[in-house]
């Protein structure tokens, strides 16, 4: 039922992955049962929440919709590895400082998000950023905090 | 400082009060924190719910022969092979079973469970078990549910010492003074309003595991109540409390939604039967079916005199729960109880409200307990009456307002705070009465609370030998910030920075009673007992620190003693007395509300939550479409403990409270099913909703019953949104439109028909 498994390697947060994943398993499910990085958090599983986002082969995906087949060959950054990258710490800070965490369970998808908006454009608009993580849910701050966090975090690395 | 008042002022180490940054956040930005659905359990078997594709149906049979026969599938259990033994659960009424046995009663409801090696093996497994059932009609709007000769939603079995029971009403609620019959009003304004059904939407959808173990049970879930699980569950299982352990992590959002027990008595009970350790995920689309808000519809009059003056208001409010009684009866009462006058001076009021039953979705708290919808009808009718007098509507509001520590309740505290400082403040901040471009309306609303009328809140508090702090406190952490609220008392208290500070939450096996994380209770009841506590450890370490010096001291300032002339902090006596010797002190402290039968909710409130909410909007008259510039809420807390924490939470209210003014709402089609599942077709607010300028204000006088004169803070900036954006649509467009969400097709129909 299961059919057979498939061979995949990528890279993660830096290291080097090889497994074997059965067809249906999704990137988001590989990422948290097989390499028990559960960062990476699962809400609708369908696109629509963005908790899932990681950044793969430079562009942020939700991982919720990708089967981890799929991912073969990828390169791919989560957000346990969002400290290492330009931008990454310089988020986490400020989301804490602004108070742009509440419960947190949309926040690694949302500093992910981040990351990948001003990796692409350092010194976005209030309007840009509004854009950019419109694709992430959160249910707890109002996204007025997340908005600042983004615009303290933008500039120059 | 006395160690006895646990209601002093303001003290001066400057920790009370300041925007620290969220204890826990750390975690929850680099991904580290572990949610109930990131923990593994050893040999755990997943399992997945079967439900049926309508809203209510007989179940002739369950087969579940080929279920059993595909890879990895473990165990299924029906609701058809329930032995009768198996007891039905429930936080006020036990008349929930567990899966349905003979009828389904809403959409979503499970008549089966599979458990399998894998998620994915549990999905088809439960694809293959085959139901043979017959759809029935079901009852799904308040008019089918009162309608003459109506089928019973629920058996009257089930609640045989209701005077109710032959209806599909739970229960009736009278509350009222004066005599609004015979008030004499210059003017009546006489209305009806909706409130839709919608969901809690954390973002973390539900999840829990059971671990069978050998002395007892072990159930994860992210409850809002640790200990009312614990209760409900070893009730269930006939087990001690002692030998239930309930492990509840921070919740990723619960909104009242995770308050109380909805699978885990089925997982527990299938766990302890087949011995294996079990996890449930629910998916999104499941989250909804598990629990939304209670939908309601009110008719009302109020009546003014020509100046404003209000004289009368004669509620009637039906709110449609769902088939099981969960929290409805204390929703329906407290919300209502309060609603019905809202923040005003009336003396004549009337309220009626009923809980009715429906083959809907589990109904149950969600942020502001059954006054969203009772506020939504009264502040709309002060802004009708407003414009049929030609008053403004903030000087309205003024007038009817009551004065700091007037009865405007009779039965309950008087007015505890200065309300019509917190209404200036809104209008000031929203530029009431200033020009506005064409197009543009302002609009503003007030909104109270009562707070918890119950509670009983236990804290220990450990200073360690090396002069560090454990707090032991039993609140979920759901977002609101109470792990850093109790870390600042603590701090305060004993004179430690809060790195030092560690706040245990979350585990009944050693952290002490608290009833719930509700009613906005946490920073009021658990801090006052985390303040008792810690003042219990102070006075044990000035007796300490006397004896190990050979000397009289004193506290001198909080953390700190004299003894023999010398200034010594907690942490030197500390590691003085305990360098050689091991150990530790052990304070405790405790918060509790008492019943008092007199009340009509059996007790009085804690505290008013009152909060007023001023919006400016755009409406496109073509499209119907609404654009937000500004939102201000502005909260009475007494005192801030923190006060971005608190900001916090009114941004976080304030746009939930957007949601559904604006947008979300379940369709239902008339087989009873939800027809907007998930997040693809019911919308909550994203950043694109967000109004172009948020802001959060609080009014602080530190007249509070909890640490330093706060009051409990976080629902209120949801009560108020819905009639400020109303009736600034009605400002822009002259629409006045009574029914949630306010979308841009009513807005438009409301312009163009
Ligand atoms: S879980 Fe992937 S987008 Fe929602
Ligand atoms: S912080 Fe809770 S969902 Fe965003």
């Amino acid at each position: 039922m299961a059919g057979q498994l498939i061979p995949i390697t990528l890279t993660v947060n830096g290291t080097t992955c090889r497994s074997e994943v059965p067809p249906h398993l999704t990137l988001l499910e590989f990422l948290r049962d097989t390499l028990n990085l559960t960062g990476s958090k699962r809400c609708c599983g369908e696109g629509e929440c963005g908790a899932c986002t990681a950044i793969m082969n430079g562009e942020a995906v939700n991982t919720c919709l990708i089967l981890a087949a799929e991912a073969d060959g990828s390169d791919l950054i989560t957000v346990e590895g969002l400290s290492a990258m330009p931008y990454g710490a310089r988020l986490q800070q400020t989301f804490l400082d602004q108070g742009a965490v509440q419960c947190g369970f949309c926040t690694p998808g949302m500093v992910v998000a981040a990351q990948y908006l001003l990796m692409n454009n350092p010194d976005p608009t209030p309007d840009e950023i509004r854009e950019g993580l419109s694709g992430n849910l959160c249910r707890c701050t109002g996204y007025a905090r997340i908005v600042e966090a983004v615009m303290g975090a933008a500039g120059d690395e | 400082m006395s160690n006895a008042d646990a209601h002093s002022g303001i003290t001066h180490s400057g920790i009370i009060g300041r925007p620290i940054n969220r204890v826990g956040g750390p975690e929850r930005v680099d991904g580290t924190y572990r949610y109930v659905g990131d923990i593994k359990i050893p040999n755990v078997l997943h399992t997945r719910l079967v439900h049926l594709d309508c809203g209510r149906a007989r179940i002739h049979s369950v087969d579940t022969s080929a279920a059993l026969q595909m890879p990895g599938v473990r165990a299924i259990l029906s609701g058809k092979e329930l032995p009768a033994s198996v007891k039905r659960f429930g936080p006020a009424n036990r008349d929930r079973p567990i899966l349905a046995i003979d009828e389904t009663t809403f959409h979503g409801e499970p008549v089966a469970i599979v458990a399998a090696d894998t998620v994915w093996a549990a999905a088809q497994g439960a694809a293959a078990v085959v139901v043979d059932y017959q759809e029935l009609p079901g009852i799904y709007t308040v008019e089918d549910a009162l309608a003459p000769g109506a089928a019973l939603v629920q058996d009257p079995a089930l609640r045989p010492n209701s005077a109710y029971k032959e209806t599909n009403i739970l229960n009736e609620w009278k509350f009222g003074w004066g005599a609004v019959d015979s008030a004499e009003a210059d003017l009546v304004v006489e209305n009806d309003y909706t409130f839709p059904m919608m969901t809690q939407f954390a973002i973390e959808p539900f999840t829990y595991a059971v671990e069978p173990t050998s002395d007892g049970i072990t159930v994860y879930s992210a409850i809002q109540h640790p200990n009312y699980l614990q209760r409900v569950i070893a009730e269930f299982l006939d087990m001690p409390l002692s030998r239930v352990r309930v492990i509840a992590p921070d919740p990723g959002g619960a909104f009242g939604g995770k308050q109380h027990a909805k699978f885990e008595p089925l997982l527990a009970y299938l766990a302890l039967r087949i011995g294996r350790p079990l996890r449930l995920e629910l998916t999104l689309e499941e989250s909804f079916q598990a629990a939304r808000r209670t939908s309601a519809q009110a008719h009302i009059r109020t009546g003014f005199q020509r100046n404003g003056t209000l004289v009368f208001q004669d509620v009637e409010i039906n709110y449609l729960i769902g088939a099981y009684e969960d929290i409805a009866g204390r929703l329906v009462a407290k919300g209502s109880y309060a609603g019905g006058g809202g923040p005003y001076r009336i003396p004549n009021v009337r309220i009626l409200a009923r809980g009715v039953f429906s083959n809907t979705v589990p109904s149950t708290a969600m942020r502001g307990f059954g006054l969203p919808q009772m506020n939504w009808p009264v502040e709309c009718q002060i802004d009708e009456a407003a414009r049929e007098l030609g008053i403004d509507p903030v000087e309205l509001r003024m007038k009817n307002l009551p004065e700091y520590g007037e009865v405007f309740m009779p039965q309950d505290p008087p007015a505890d705070g200065r309300w019509a400082e917190t209404l200036r403040k809104g209008a000031d901040a929203i530029g009431w009465g200033k020009p506005l471009p064409p197009g543009r309306g302002r609009g503003i609303s007030m909104g109270l609370k009562l707070g918890p009328t119950t509670g009983a809140s236990y804290a220990i508090v450990r200073l360690h030998g090396d002069g560090s702090a454990t707090v032991l406190a039993g609140t979920s952490d759901m977002g609101q910030g109470a792990r850093t609220v109790y870390t600042q008392i603590a701090a305060h208290e004993l004179g430690l920075s809060p790195q030092r500070i560690m706040v245990v939450m979350g585990d009944t096996q050693g952290v002490p009673f608290d009833l719930q994380t509700s009613a906005s209770r946490s920073a009021v009841f658990m801090g006052n007992a985390v303040l008792r506590a810690c003042r219990d450890v102070a006075r044990q370490v000035q007796e300490l620190a006397a004896e190990h010096y050979k000397a009289d001291a004193v506290i001198v300032e909080p953390g700190t003693v004299e003894v023999g002339g010398q200034r010594k902090t907690f942490d030197q006596v500390m590691t003085d007395r305990f360098s050689k010797v091991k150990g530790e002190v052990i304070g405790s402290g405790s918060a509790r509300a008492e019943y008092d039968e007199t009340h009509p909710l059996n007790g009085r409130p804690a505290f008013y939550e009152v909060t007023c909410t001023a919006v400016e909007i755009e409406v496109d008259k073509e499209t119907g479409v609404m654009v937000f510039h500004k939102l201000v809420t502005v909260a009475d807390v007494g005192r801030a403990l923190n006060s971005q924490h608190v900001a916090m939470q009114d941004d976080g209210g304030a746009i939930q409270g957007l949601g559904h003014t604006v947008m979300e709402q379940y369709f239902m089609d008339d087989r009873g099913r939800v027809r907007n599942l998930g997040a693809l077709d019911y919308r909550i607010p994203t950043t694109m909703d967000t109004p172009r300028e948020l802001i959060s204000l609080h009014v602080e006088n530190g007249d509070g019953p909890g640490p330093y004169g706060a009051k409990g803070a976080a629902e209120g900036g949801i009560l108020a949104v819905s009639p400020a954006v109303a009736a600034a649509v009605c400002a822009a467009t002259g629409a006045m439109i009574r029914e949630l969400p306010l979308t841009p097709q009513r807005i438009w129909e409301a312009l163009h028909t």
